[in-house]
This record gives C-alpha cells, structure tokens and sequence, in this order.
C-alpha cells in the first residue's frame, strides 16, 4: 500500500492521537468553567497556545483555536471583510486558490464589494507586478496561499507583504494549509497579519486548525456566543484538539528538521523520471515548488480511470483537490495555467509525507509507467 | 477530599468506550472522506454511519443531517440561514429571555441589522408560555428560535405545543437541542421543528463536533465555504474520527437512557433533600425539567465566594452556564424568571451531574455547600 495523497490529508502522528487520548481522559472540562477543571483545561490550552505561537515566532495572544483550515480561511477573510467595510471595498486575491479562499471572496463579491483575482502564470505563480497594479487606497484584504494545494508552487510571500506594507489600510491574508512544515515562512519579516492552518495536513487530527491573527487586528466574528478566543471564534474550545495542534506542530517541525532533504531528493527524482515518462505533461514548477507535491496531466488519457489503475495496485493518488473531487471537472487551477482543457482536465497529483521512502516512489512510478503504457494501448 | 464534578451541563467526561472507539479508528482511518480512493471512502462510511445514526434518533432522514463543529456553529448556522431565506417576507423574529448566548447574541446582531426581536419572558418556573408565542406571531414574523432544555435550571420548553402554532405560520422554527439531545425523547416531525442543533461534548462525546437538523425542502444557507462537503452546507475536511466518537456516545447513551435517567433523579432528588438542612430556593421546576439540572439560590452570599469556597474543597459547580466566559454575570436566566427579585440572580448555584457522579458525591456536595454558606 502507497498512499501519495497526503496533500488531502495525512497520517496522523502516534504521538498526536496519544495527546489528544490522554487529554480526552483526564482533562476534558469545559475551559471556560471557573473551577479547577476548568483552570486545568484552560492552561492546557494556553500551553498549547503558547507553544503554537513560538513555532509560528508570534505572541501568544495571536493564535485562534478553530475547527480547521476552511474555518481559519473563513473567518479571516470574512472578518477582516466586514470589520473594515468602511475602509474600503477592493479585496484581492489569486484564481489558483483553494475553495475556502475562493468561495468567501464570491460571496463578498456577491455583498457589494470589488475583487480583483490575479493571475498566473505558466508555473502557477502571481506576478508582483500585477500586485502592484491592483492595489489601491480602497484596497483592505489581499489574500494569497503560501504553497498551491494542487500544483505545489511556491507564491512570493515576503515579496507580496512589502508591498502590501506599503499601504496602512490593508491586511495580508495567507493560506498556510499547504506550506506548514514543508516550506519555512517568516510571518513578522514577510508582513502576515492573518495565517490559517489545518492540522490533519501535518499529521494531526481533522476538526483542528488554527488561525494567526495579529495583535492589533480586530476580526468580525462569524460566530457569535459565548465570546471565547479574542472573541473571535465562540463556542466551547476543543480542549484535546487544540493539544493535538501544538504537538501535530512540533512533531511536523522535527520531521521537517530531520527528513526535509530526503523529501527534496526524492521529489526531484520523481519530478525528473516523470518528466520523461511519454504522455506525460508536468504540471508542478521545476523551481520554487513545495519539496511534497508532483503535479501532472495526461492529456490523452482519463484521469479517473487512471487514478482507479494505480489503486489496484494500492497506489493512491489523487485527480483533483480532495474538496472538490466529487464534481467531476476541469481542474481550476490546471486551467489556470493556460495549458488547455485537455491539460487541465487530465491531471493527477501525487503528494508525500516525511514517511514516504524511496522504494515506494519507485514502485509507484513503475506502475504509473505500466498503467500510462497499458492505457494508450486500449485506447488504440 | 476526592474531588467532585458536578458542572455536566457546561461539558461532560468523554465515555470509556468513546475514548476507546476513537483512538482505535484514529491510527486506522484517516483517508479524507472527499477523496474517492479507499481511504476516503472508509472515511466516508465512518461519518454516515453517525448520521444515520443521529437521524433514526431524531426521526429525520440521514440527508437532513449537517455536521457542524458543535452547537454554537449549529445555532448560529441556523438563525442566520432562516432569517435570509426568509427576508424578504418580514423583519421580525420570536425568541426567549433565557436562551444561551449562542443564540442571544446571534439575536442582538440581527437587531443591529435592522431585524426586530421579541425577546419572550417566562414564568416563575422557567416556562414560556404558548399563549405568549401566539401573541407575539405577526404576519411578518419569520423565524421562532426556542431552545428546549434550559442550560441553567433545566426546564423543558413546550416546544410540540409551539411547533403546532407555527405549522400554519410562514415562520422557521429553529430549537436549540443542545441540553436535549439524547436526554429526552426528541422527534423533529412530531416537534414539527426545522432546525435543531446539538452538541457531542453535552452527551460525553468529544468537543469540536455537533450537528444541525435541516428540515428537508427548507431553504438553506451556509454559513462557512469553500469545498463540497455536506452536501454543500458546511464546507471543511469532516472531522471523522469526532464523528465517530459522536456516534458512539449516542450509542451509549440510548442504550442507557433509563438508567441514567433514574440515576439522575435520584442523585437530584439527594441534593435536594440534603439542601433542606438550609435556607434556600429551587429554581429548577419541580415538574418538566430534566433531572441532571438542579439550580439553587441561597439569601445574602456572595457567590463569588461560595464559588470559590467551593472549589476549594474540590467541588465544581457553576453559577450560570460555563459560555459565559469567565465572568459572574448576575444570570439573565434567573433575571427573566424574577424580574423583581434582583438577589436572586446573583447567588445561584448549578449543580449538574451525570456519567460517575455518585449517591456519595451528592451528599457531601450538599453539605459541603451548606457548611461553606453557613461559614459566610
């Protein structure tokens, strides 16, 4: 069994699902409680806070416990949104975003406010240029991924928040899901205000997440109640699972630490044996491409019926993000890319994790060569 | 002293065999139930079998299950889908004094944008009255939200009686099930509701994860985007292994409703007949309330430092519900039941209790309480 979807989600850890039990067992009151239980739950959190927040070398006071990367997008976006309306109605972002970036911008744009999607280009990378271009004194939110879920590039981050810094009235928003513990970020030097992680991409469990969001920034709450975190997130915090993110954090910056050059070394050495591989079109950027992700398109063959060849070798990839799989399309960010419908319409994802070993890459490619192979020959 | 918890209505222990099912699946499954693989789709089967579950609890079909990140999501999901759907046919919306934040504050921000809200009083028992609801309805009334179960005293609200009210009216009826979820018999058709949320972490579940009934045909918006999970109507990786622990509690609890309902009464009825050996007042209603909720007031205590006091000698209780965070607010619940009686609110006690708490716990939480007040 080969599991190279680790984009869609990973493994969690032993030592993750170990916390998360233990707290479960004997710390489970409700934080907000005023006795001893509650104190007891509630320094847990902090210590979880605390930890999260030197990993990510920001105050403690910055870090909001959410249910995930799709809620941490949510809030940052819409909040900041209708937080600051009055300062203006322009919000920028890419068109190679995941959903949960995608989707609030339509929904402010559906609100009255103006949005300008920049474009890419042939490696899946926004121009700072076009940045430039589009900001104005209206503009309040740009909101830009660090790593692309799909095709791994690298966006210019700290490129991105100098120019953005250069206009007081706006904030930067930056999608971490993908880059977290695969691809180092500076979020004080690169000028972040807002950063949202989702742990079950870094080997922590679903239904937590985080999301940074700088000291002096006020955020509209999508939710309201109990006012728990800043006010910005009500409802009773997820003792174990906000654990379980701080330790899925430590856990993912020791295998980064330790296994980061392996992972570049196998991922150039599949990057370069599929390039040659005939029918094959390389999606993901040669440079400047996070070290888990492989990108490509055969644009003379079906991808799902491909994707189902490799799984009966128990090969697992994936045709398109996760979140949207069901709804059987071009790739938008393939698409994006300028390479054709059949390019985008073609493409498959491999993804590691730091577990990933060199055999595994080599038995999956031999597959994928045999598959490729036996597929053109039917369709002949 | 042992230390005694007796706060089951702010959060309860995660059941042994909840622990146990979820850390088994946890190291096994963990596909992403969106991808269409095998791992996704094992995934996929773990988080249908708690919605067919939670449906053939509630009496709903598995498709009006959303799984929501627990019951202030599932609250505020619902009020803001109602009030938009429905916004072009009125501006006025029913709820009651007493309802928690997760649906009082919702309330207070739709006032901000231009909704009126009738904020309905209850009677000296914590009960809404029928008739009250019937007044209230205009023709441009567009939602009622009425929350089942009392956080904080336990009442049960005469939610069927409202919902027989509201089937002639164009109004959604959303009911905050959280305190009722598996403690009562709950039939969403009967109840004739179209919302109801609940929370995992109110029956010893996990916190994190809750759902939200959507009556089939009512229109819905979500509240958080992105990918095409739920049918669309919450967008997010599923928390699986929640879920699934989720479903286990239910499990659990329906295989044990009896018992733990009688353990409950009984353990209620203990408090009350120790309490007697002091001056105070029960705010919980004598009949139709649920018996894990037993809310009482002392005269001329601080309860700053009987809470305290309390905690001190090892006994959690709470004055109000726990989502109040951090602060002692007079409670809005006591205020609503004694609008005249400003004291009352102030010196309110919650004990509340469940999975582990023993005929013993009860006692020496009863005395422990009056030894403390006697001593202030």
């Amino acid at each position: 069994m080969i599991y190279l979807d680790n984009s869609a989600t990973t493994k969690p850890d032993r030592s993750v699902l170990e916390s998360y039990t233990k707290i479960s067992t004997d710390f489970w009151a409700n934080p907000s409680s005023m006795h001893q239980f509650g104190g007891e739950a509630g320094q847990l959190v902090e210590r979880a806070r605390s930890q999260a927040a030197s990993i990510l070398g920001v105050n403690t006071s910055e870090i909001i416990f959410t249910s995930g990367g799709t809620e941490s997008n949510n809030i940052a976006i819409k909040g900041i949104a209708i937080q600051y309306a009055n300062r203006g109605n322009h919000i920028i972002t890419s068109k190679i975003e995941h959903p949960s970036v995608r989707e609030p911008f339509e929904q402010l744009a559906e609100n009255g406010f103006r949005v300008t999607y920049l474009p890419v280009d042939l490696d899946g990378r926004i121009s700072v240029d076009d940045l430039k271009n589009a900001m104005t004194e209206e503009t309040i939110l740009v909101s830009v991924m660090h790593v692309n879920n799909e095709i791994g590039t690298i966006q210019p981050i700290e490129e991105i928040g100098a120019i953005i810094n250069k206009y007081p009235k706006c904030f930067f928003h930056v999608d971490g899901i993908q880059g977290f513990g695969k691809v180092p970020l500076d979020l004080v030097k690169s000028k972040v205000d807002l950063y949202s992680l989702s742990a079950h991409k870094f080997y922590g469990l679903k239904g937590t997440g985080l999301l940074y969001v700088r000291d002096a920034i006020q955020v509209a709450s999508l939710l309201a109640g109990g006012n728990q975190e800043r006010r910005i997130r009500s409802g009773t915090v997820n003792v174990a699972g906000a654990v379980s993110v701080a330790k899925a954090m430590r856990v993912s910056m020791e295998k980064y630490n330790k296994y980061l050059s392996k992972m570049k070394e196998m991922h150039s050495f599949l990057y370069r044996e599929l390039s040659e591989i005939n029918g094959i079109v390389m999606n993901s950027p040669l440079a400047g491409c996070a070290p888990h992700i492989v990108n490509f398109s055969i644009p003379e063959l079906n991808n799902e019926v491909f994707a189902r060849t490799l799984e009966e070798k128990q090969i697992y990839v994936s045709t398109t993000s996760a979140c949207s799989s069901k709804t059987r399309a071009l790739s938008k960010v393939v698409s994006e890319l300028g390479k054709g419908d059949k390019v985008a319409g073609s493409s498959v994802r491999l993804s590691l994790s730091f577990e990933t070993t060199q055999e595994e890459i080599e038995t999956a490619l031999e597959v994928i060569r045999e598959s490729i192979e036996k597929l053109s020959e039917l369709k002949k | 002293m042992k230390r005694i918890y007796l706060d089951h209505a702010a959060t309860t222990p995660m059941h042994p065999e909840v622990i146990e099912t979820m850390s088994k699946l946890m190291g096994e499954i963990y596909g992403n139930p969106s991808s269409t693989h095998s791992f996704g789709r094992e995934a996929k089967k773990l988080v249908d079998s708690t919605r067919r579950k939670i449906a053939a609890a509630i009496g709903a079909a598995p498709q009006e299950i959303v799984f929501t990140s627990g019951g202030t999501e599932g609250n505020n999901t619902a009020i803001f889908s109602a009030v938009r759907s429905m916004k072009d046919k009125g501006n006025h919306i029913i709820t009651t004094q007493i309802e928690h934040h997760a649906v009082l504050n919702v309330c207070r921000q739709l006032e901000k944008q231009g909704f009126t809200v009738t904020y309905l009083p209850v009677d000296q028992n914590g009960f809404v009255s029928v008739e009250d609801v019937k007044n209230a309805l205009k023709p441009e009334t567009i939602l009622v939200s009425i929350m089942y179960v009392n956080n904080e005293m336990g009442a049960i609200q005469p939610i069927q009686e409202i919902g027989e009210i509201l089937a002639d009216h164009q109004a959604l009826f959303h009911v905050d099930g959280v305190q009722a979820f598996c403690k009562i018999p709950l039939n969403v058709e009967k109840l004739k509701v179209d919302f109801l949320s609940a929370a995992s972490h109110k029956i010893n579940g996990p916190k994190g994860v809750g759902f939200l009934y959507v009556k089939k045909g009512v229109p819905f918006f979500a509240l958080q985007f992105g990918g095409d999970q739920e049918r669309k109507r919450r967008a997010g990786t599923e928390n699986t292994i929640s879920i699934a622990g989720f479903g286990k509690a239910i499990e659990v609890y329906e295989k044990n409703l009896d018992l733990y309902t009688e353990r409950n009464k009984n353990i209620n009825q203990i408090l009350r007949e120790e309490l007697e050996g002091i001056e105070h007042f029960i705010n919980s209603p004598k009949e139709g309330a649920v018996p894990n909720i037993l809310s009482v007031s002392f005269h001329d205590v601080c309860v700053q430092a009987l809470l305290t006091n309390l905690d001190i000698v090892g006994l959690a209780v709470s004055s109000g519900s726990a989502c109040s965070a951090g602060s002692h607010e007079p409670s809005h619940v006591l205020k609503a039941m004694f609008p005249d009686d400003e004291d009352r609110a102030q010196i309110v006690i919650r004990y509340s209790f469940g999975l582990g708490t023993t005929e013993e716990d009860a006692r020496k939480a009863a005395r422990k309480t009056i030894e403390i007040v006697k001593k202030l």
